[in-house]
């Protein structure tokens, strides 16, 4: 089963290579990570999605809990959370597609974000099964390049913490 | 740097100087710090190590860039695994050289992130001083560890204004989970309601210091304690509520007990396999309760009932007021029963004429009164001294446990000596790991160390034959050692040395190594294809173990 962790750290150097260190070491299997900055200078968040039973994703929470420079874990999987991915798709996109290829865009609402003479870019923002299923729609007309960013999470209203 | 060493209490480091380190160096003669002059940066870390396990105090060690700094690894991972408390320094390269293959450059941070506890890579001098501050501390509180500075050579020459910090400022670091008293709680009815409880003694007894605490428990309700390896010393094995050592090579009376018990309360155990064997056969009519300074223990290996994150030092004193007096009668008649039945098995019941290694631990135990720290190396030797030498002395073993880490011994008895000159310090080693750090014999002459050696010599790596005799068909494939007359090799170092090889020698050769002053080394030949008895098969539950088989003439 898939979870998903919000983590806080230091925005140090080193420090991402200390979290994808201890994944590869203590053998979690690790689905996506992404990171970037959070609303503290100085502190970056990171939203994990990793494979495993509870008790496997509990020994990960401790063990990164354990990381010096990494300040607030938190499983956020069974949490009211807005979960988004971002993901850019070249399409190939002839003459005779590229107004099909649009309104699929349009259905979805993502966004053309660049034309080529043969193919289409395609900026889509969502939950990860909706861009699942945007990508399975248009790979018959031959996807070209593809870059996703992975899963950010954040918990629903609160008091606008992660924990 | 060498001030805020004084600073964090440093007295003595252990060492060896090189290129990177040499502005170190240089300043050091101005400092109240006593600099040992090791022969091998590895040795320097497992000295440290040793200190540090002797101590409780944060062990020191200093290497240059490069292979000096990989010469380490070893030593940290040793000092990780057992979670004791040290500090490596190591030279890197300047700052403007970092990442272009320089001369002795390697990114000894990129490679000890899995092995220590945090590390550090120096790279403006300002920070200096904040690092070790922070270093020291980390490295000694929780559950301690290792942990690396490294620093790049320019910095160690450059000059700033020096003020070192009285706190540190660590948000992520939280060394000591608050205790809940109502799991304490729930650990006394627990421990009151059964009827055959038992006690796992971890290292994290001796880490935290609570022995007394623990003896104050056990003997209020009567619970027998099983240790680990690293746990020996935690309670003085001389107690009659003190089973020993557990697990594979754990004697039987105490395997029957660990799979025979209805609840069994670790303290600062971390279920290593060594001592389990498969954790879903492990004490399956047993509750248990496991008590852990670090929460990501908990659950790791086995699956606890109740599942306490905490300092000991809170846990365990809130925990004895709460636990009814006990005899456990019917309980401990059924272990009496199961140790009278290993005693008859034991091989130094009868009369046999060959020189046995564990006669020989057996003596120098009985010479010492057992008032000795005992260093011993990895393999069966470490396994006959967990076996046959009765400790009593708090933190009276110091061994490698989770690495299991050859060639430990002789440089972590260094640290041992020197962090106490006026200790009796005995190594037990094996002819194989012995070889692995020779070299520290210079160490031992030229700081003058008491140090008493004893070479449990049969030729072979012997643990591995033993594997290979009871499961791979007697191929004794690399494990023959060819080794040459320890004795002799100690002389030419300047230690007086003995070569015994028959089983009356024994005992004069270890009166002879205390009567002289100084170090000693003792080359026992013993028995070559002697086994280490009893021996759970890997991948069996630790009730099914190899017995030492009864002689044959009892049996009719």
């Amino acid at each position: 089963m898939k979870h998903t962790l919000v983590a806080l750290m230091e925005d140090k150097p080193g420090v991402l290579n200390r979290v994808s260190g201890l994944f590869r070491r203590r053998n979690y299997n690790i689905e996506s990570l992404s990171v970037g900055h959070s609303e503290t200078p100085g502190i970056s968040r990171m939203t994990i999605v990793v494979n495993g039973d509870e008790r496997v994703v509990e020994q990960v929470v401790r063990q990164l809990e354990k990381l010096i420079n990494v300040t607030q874990v938190l499983n956020v999987t069974n949490m009211p959370t807005v979960v988004r991915e971002l993901a850019l798709i070249k399409v190939k996109a002839s003459h005779g597609t590229r107004s099909e290829i649009v309104e699929l865009a349009n259905i979805f609402r993502a966004r053309v974000v660049d034309v080529g003479a043969t193919s289409l870019t395609i900026e889509i923002t969502g939950p990860e099964d909706r861009v699942n299923s945007f990508i399975d729609l248009l790979r018959p007309f031959g996807i070209e390049e593809m870059a996703r960013t992975g899963r950010v999470a954040m918990v629903r209203g609160g008091n606008g913490k992660c924990a | 740097m060498w001030e805020s060493l004084v600073r964090e209490g440093v007295r003595t480091v252990f060492g060896i100087s090189g290129g990177a380190v040499i502005h170190l160096y240089h300043a050091l003669p101005d400092y109240p710090i006593h600099h040992v002059l090791m022969r091998h940066e590895q040795g320097a870390a497992h000295a440290a190590d040793g200190y540090a396990r002797a101590t409780g105090q944060v062990g020191v060690c200093i290497a240059t860039s490069g292979p000096g700094a990989t010469n380490l690894v070893t030593g940290l991972a040793t000092a990780y695994m057992d979670s004791s408390p040290v500090v490596a320094i190591t030279g890197q390269v300047a700052t403007p050289f970092i990442g272009t293959d320089a001369f002795q450059e390697v990114d000894i941070t990129g490679i000890t992130l899995p092995i220590t506890k945090h590390n550090y890579l120096v790279t403006d001098v300002e920070e200096l001083p904040t690092v070790i501050k922070e270093a020291f501390y980390i490295a000694r509180t929780g559950r301690p560890g290792p942990v690396l500075i490294d620093i790049a050579k320019d910095v160690q020459a450059a000059q700033t204004e020096y003020v070192y910090p009285d706190e540190v400022n660590l948000p992520g670091y939280r060394p000591f989970p608050p205790v809940s008293l109502d799991q304490v709680r729930q650990t006394a009815e627990m421990i009151n309601t059964s009827s055959r409880p038992l006690i796992i003694a971890g290292h994290g007894v001796i880490l935290a210091g609570v022995e007394d605490a623990l003896l104050a428990l056990v003997e209020k309700a009567n619970i027998p304690v099983v240790t680990t390896l690293l746990g020996i010393s935690s309670i003085p094995e001389t107690h009659p509520l003190c089973l020993g050592m557990g697990g594979m090579h754990g004697e039987a009376h105490t395997n029957m007990a660990l799979s025979n018990a209805d609840l069994i309360v670790s303290l600062g155990c971390r279920f290593d396999d060594r001592l389990t064997g498969p954790v879903n056969q492990f004490a399956r009519q047993a509750r248990i309760v496991h008590i852990d300074v670090d929460a990501a223990e908990l659950g790791k290996n086995v699956r606890p009932d109740l599942a306490v994150a905490g300092d000991l030092k809170e846990i365990l004193p809130a925990l004895v007021p709460l636990v009814e007096p006990a005899t456990h009668q019917e309980w401990l008649e059924c272990i009496r029963e199961w140790k009278l039945d290993s005693a008859r098995r034991d091989i130094l019941g009868r009369d046999d004429d060959r020189l046995l290694p564990q006669y020989v631990v057996r003596q120098i135990w009985r010479a010492t009164e057992g008032e000795v720290i005992v260093v011993s190396d990895v393999g069966q030797n470490q396994m006959w001294e967990a076996q046959y030498f009765f400790h009593h002395r708090r933190r009276g073993l110091i061994s490698s446990g989770g690495l299991g880490t050859m060639g430990f011994a002789l440089p972590a008895a260094i640290g041992v000596q020197m962090a106490f000159p006026d200790q009796q310090v005995w190594v037990t080693a094996g002819d194989g790991g012995f070889q692995m750090n020779i070299q520290e014999l210079a160490t031992v002459v030229q700081e003058k160390l008491p140090i008493k050696m004893a070479i449990l010599n049969n030729g072979y790596l012997g643990m591995v034959r033993q594997w290979q005799q009871l499961f791979f068909e007697e191929r004794y494939s690399g494990t023959p050692l060819l080794g040459p007359d320890f004795a002799r090799v100690a002389e030419a170092y300047g230690i007086p040395g003995l070569r015994v090889r028959e089983k009356s020698g024994v005992l004069p050769a270890i009166q002879q190594a205390l009567d002289t002053p100084g170090p000693f080394l003792i080359d026992f030949l013993i028995e070559q294809e002697e086994n280490v008895y009893p021996m759970v098969a890997p991948g069996s539950p630790i009730c099914n173990m190899i017995r030492r088989p009864l002689e044959p003439e009892k049996q009719i």
